[in-house]
């Protein structure tokens, strides 16, 4: 990993480009914009951030989006919009951005994304739109592509300080009346996009706070819980009823809702929240957590904040979290914030094989975080408290690919090892919750408990739909919106209809 | 919603409240629980029992015993006010048909989710015995309550001061001795007292049901941390139970699951008590 650059040089750098650039009086060539160098994000300093909580990456300095901006070749074939699950307009808000008009830039972007501040955090865009960019192909390096996330949460944050968060408008009330179950961003997208054409929606969320694992997962240091609350807020403003504490399946059941409440329709964006876990002696033992128990406790419950909090955390010393995803890298980073001296991750495939963002691996490794592997854990091992003190683990190798194309890890026979640690996360994927599927008689599943739904969203239950993890299995916040669109877009066909 | 209607200490540690809650009163069924939260900000969520639920009225009644934090705050809220949240019914209903003879084993606040499961075994025609134990007489709830329900209805305290001086388990043992056992158990309890009435009844091959008090954080089945292990298989007590097989269940290790805040806790109470104290004394002043 290249060493930390602070802010300040990384902002001056980009002025003095900016002000070459712009003393140029002809427009500049394809070749003189991939001569622009790419701009770095600016951070928290890995040593300062290890203690806070606050967000790690700083965002663009206006400068520095413009200069960025200024690299998009502006191709008319514009393969990062096919790379863009909500196919936004890249080169248009991009090219806004080179000329300074932010205020287009978001406007562009709104037509097609609703939350642009979340996902210019958290998609991964190097697997998404910033995977087929020209500029990172002529390069010949994917971390060189236009940094089209960046730029988009450059704008939405703009937008935001602004002050100028502007209320979608609504069409006149046609008195027909959904019902969202869930409150993550596929249920939120879906929400927006019925609320508009003058339809009631009312979203049920199980826990007191909406915003699903943009508010319960994602770490505050990824995704400031400020800026959810915002795009809920805007969510409130267009009048979408959110009702908290309300479990769909147990507090009403979802045939009720059509049958007995007066809904027209339902969307069910109830995510894969269900842990899984290895199924491996010892993993009962205190101090064994699920990712998503140990994320909760820290998110949601802020447990991180020891004197405020009731909810409280594990204290621990030695750390290992099992996984290599994204949850993985949360957890991870989790734990060292919370004052940790040793977190290891552990991972039974190579790096190149990780799901998680280059991004968030890239900070985790800054932070300390320690990197295993081809490696698994075989045993938990506890004292006679019941309590976590060791794991026995294994060493791997790569054998033939498998059903996923990933060359398949090989355990090496006798290469057991034995590690002290008081605390397991085990990160290794998500199941979907079952609490629907088992209250709602002829919803149709796959053998992953996952709701089956037709090209437009529908479901087997007539008038339902769903979309997000609870279709796709645990995906990604952009892959979940898109589901969303395409629902809503039914949902409104349906509801015009009858 | 979520309004105090009544509020009542049944003893000194002891607490019944009827709260609004139509929703949850009318979907509930025995066995089933809530999950609340006295802070939005920053408060725990804790799992509590359904004691007991009016339609008509909407509203459900929670006991719970002051122990910690959360419910020491709990009890200082007062009628008319609101619980921050509230979320159920959760849970697994308790399987209820008509057994034959039923006996039903609460050890101390344990009286209080027993309560709506022997409504509903007295209900399906089962006769009923009831077992109440506590440490003393003051932790006996629900007495009056239980003799309505009970064919029988049997007291022990652990110093005698009411009723047997006895455990539970005793009264337990000689039922299953009688020549007809029943034909079911059902014991609700402090984790110890489960797993003893589940070794009284193991060698008479006597069915007996537990509802497990676990950990929990969101009662939905998200986290796993209400994890138990039962016939070797982990289970999520919030949504797989609360309630299971008691000849099945690994009570030792959920024994020690328990224990897992056990020191940060103390810590906690202690630290706010200590701020209680201070704010009192300049109430004083």
């Amino acid at each position: 990993m290249s060493s930390h650059k602070s802010p300040q040089k990384i902002a001056e750098e980009a002025s003095s480009t900016l002000k070459e650039l712009l003393a140029r009086n002809t427009a500049l060539t394809p070749k003189d914009r991939l001569g622009i160098p790419a701009q770095e994000m600016p951070a928290q300093d890995p040593d300062v951030r290890r203690k806070n909580i606050a967000e790690v990456a700083l965002g663009y300095s206006p400068e520095q989006a413009r200069v960025e901006a200024m690299r998009c070749l502006q191709c008319k074939s514009a393969p990062c919009i096919k790379g863009c699950p909500v196919a936004i307009d890249i080169p248009a808000f991009v090219g806004a951005i080179a000329e300074g008009n932010y205020q287009k830039a978001i406007e562009i972007i709104k037509r097609n994304s609703l939350l642009p501040a979340v996902c210019g955090r958290v998609c991964p865009q190097e697997t998404q739109c910033q995977e087929p960019c020209t500029v990172g192909k002529s390069l010949k390096d994917v971390d060189k592509a236009v940094a089209i996330g960046r730029l988009e949460r450059f704008v939405a944050d703009w937008e935001r300080e602004q002050g100028k968060t502007a209320t979608p408008s609504v069409k006149p009330s046609t008195g027909k009346k959904l019902a969202v179950i869930g409150s993550g961003p596929a249920s939120l997208v879906v929400a927006a996009d019925v609320r508009r054409e003058g339809h009631d929606v009312t979203i049920f969320e199980a826990f007191h706070k909406p915003g699903g694992v943009m508010l319960y997962g994602i770490p505050e240091f990824r995704l400031p819980k400020k800026i959810v609350q915002l795009e809920i807020d805007t969510l409130s403003a267009m009048g979408v009823k959110i009702v908290t504490n309300f479990v769909v399946g147990k507090t009403r059941k979802l045939p009720d809702l059509l049958e007995k409440d007066g809904f027209d329709a339902v969307f069910i964006g109830t995510g894969a929240g269900l842990p899984k876990f290895m199924e491996i002696e010892g993993e009962n033992l205190v101090g064994v957590f699920s990712a998503n128990e140990y994320l909760t406790r820290a998110n949601l419950m802020r447990a991180y904040d020891r004197e405020n909090a009731h909810t409280p955390i594990y204290a621990s010393r030695k750390v290992a979290v099992f996984g290599g995803g994204n949850v993985a890298m949360d957890a991870a980073r989790t734990a060292v914030r919370l004052g940790a001296e040793e977190v290891h991750l552990i991972y039974r495939r190579t790096e190149k094989e990780m799901p998680a963002r280059i991004e968030e691996v890239g900070h985790a490794k800054e932070e300390g975080v320690i990197f295993h592997m081809l490696t698994n854990v075989k045993r938990f091992m506890g004292d006679e408290y019941g309590v976590l003190k060791q794991m026995e683990c294994l060493r791997y190798e790569l054998g033939e690919p498998d059903s996923s194309g990933r060359r398949r890890p090989v355990e090496i026979k006798g290469s057991e090892f034995v590690s002290d640690i008081d605390t397991a996360i085990i990160a290794i994927g998500n199941d979907s919750n079952p609490l629907i599927r088992q209250t709602t008689p002829g919803l149709n599943t796959n053998k992953y408990g996952n709701i089956i739904v037709d090209e437009f969203g529908k479901s087997s239950v007539n008038r339902v739909f769903a979309g997000g993890d609870i279709v796709l299995g645990a995906a990604t916040v952009i892959l979940a919106m898109g589901q969303g669109r395409n629902a809503a877009k039914s949902i409104n066909e349906l509801l015009a209809k009858s | 919603m979520n309004r105090i209607i009544a509020k009542k200490q049944l003893s000194e540690q002891v607490w019944m409240m009827r709260i609004e809650a139509p929703l949850i009163a009318t979907e509930r069924k025995p066995g089933q629980f809530i999950i609340l939260s006295v802070n939005n900000e920053y408060g725990e969520r804790i799992p509590l029992t359904i004691a007991d639920a009016d339609i008509k009225e909407g509203s459900i009644t929670i006991i719970f015993q002051v122990v910690g934090n959360t419910t020491r705050l709990l009890a200082q809220l007062s009628e008319g006010e609101k619980i921050a949240a509230l979320v159920g019914p959760l849970g697994q209903p308790t399987h209820i048909e008509r057994f034959g003879h039923v006996v039903c084993v609460g050890g101390g606040i344990g009286a209080a989710p027993m309560h709506p499961i022997a409504q509903g075994m007295k209900l399906a025609g089962n006769r009923l015995t009831i077992i109440l134990g506590a440490r003393n007489k003051s932790l006996i709830i629900l007495e009056d309550e239980m003799r309505k329900l009970a064919d029988e209805l049997i007291i022990c305290s652990d110093d005698g001061s009411c009723g047997r001086k006895a455990l539970v388990t005793e009264p337990l043992k000689e039922l299953c001795q009688q020549a007809t056992p029943p034909n079911l158990a059902v014991a609700i309890g402090p984790p110890i007292m489960m797993k003893f009435c589940a070794e009284t009844t193991r060698p008479f091959k006597v069915p007996t049901v537990v509802s497990l008090n676990t950990i929990m954080v969101d009662g939905t089945g998200m986290c796993g941390g209400c994890r138990v292990t039962v016939g070797g298989k982990t289970k999520f007590v919030c949504v797989d139970g609360p309630e299971f097989d008691g000849h099945l269940v690994d009570f030792d290790n959920m024994m020690k699951r328990l224990n897992s805040y056990k020191r940060q806790e103390q810590h906690d109470s202690e630290h706010k008590c200590k701020l209680d104290a201070k704010i009192a004394k300049l109430e004083q002043k």
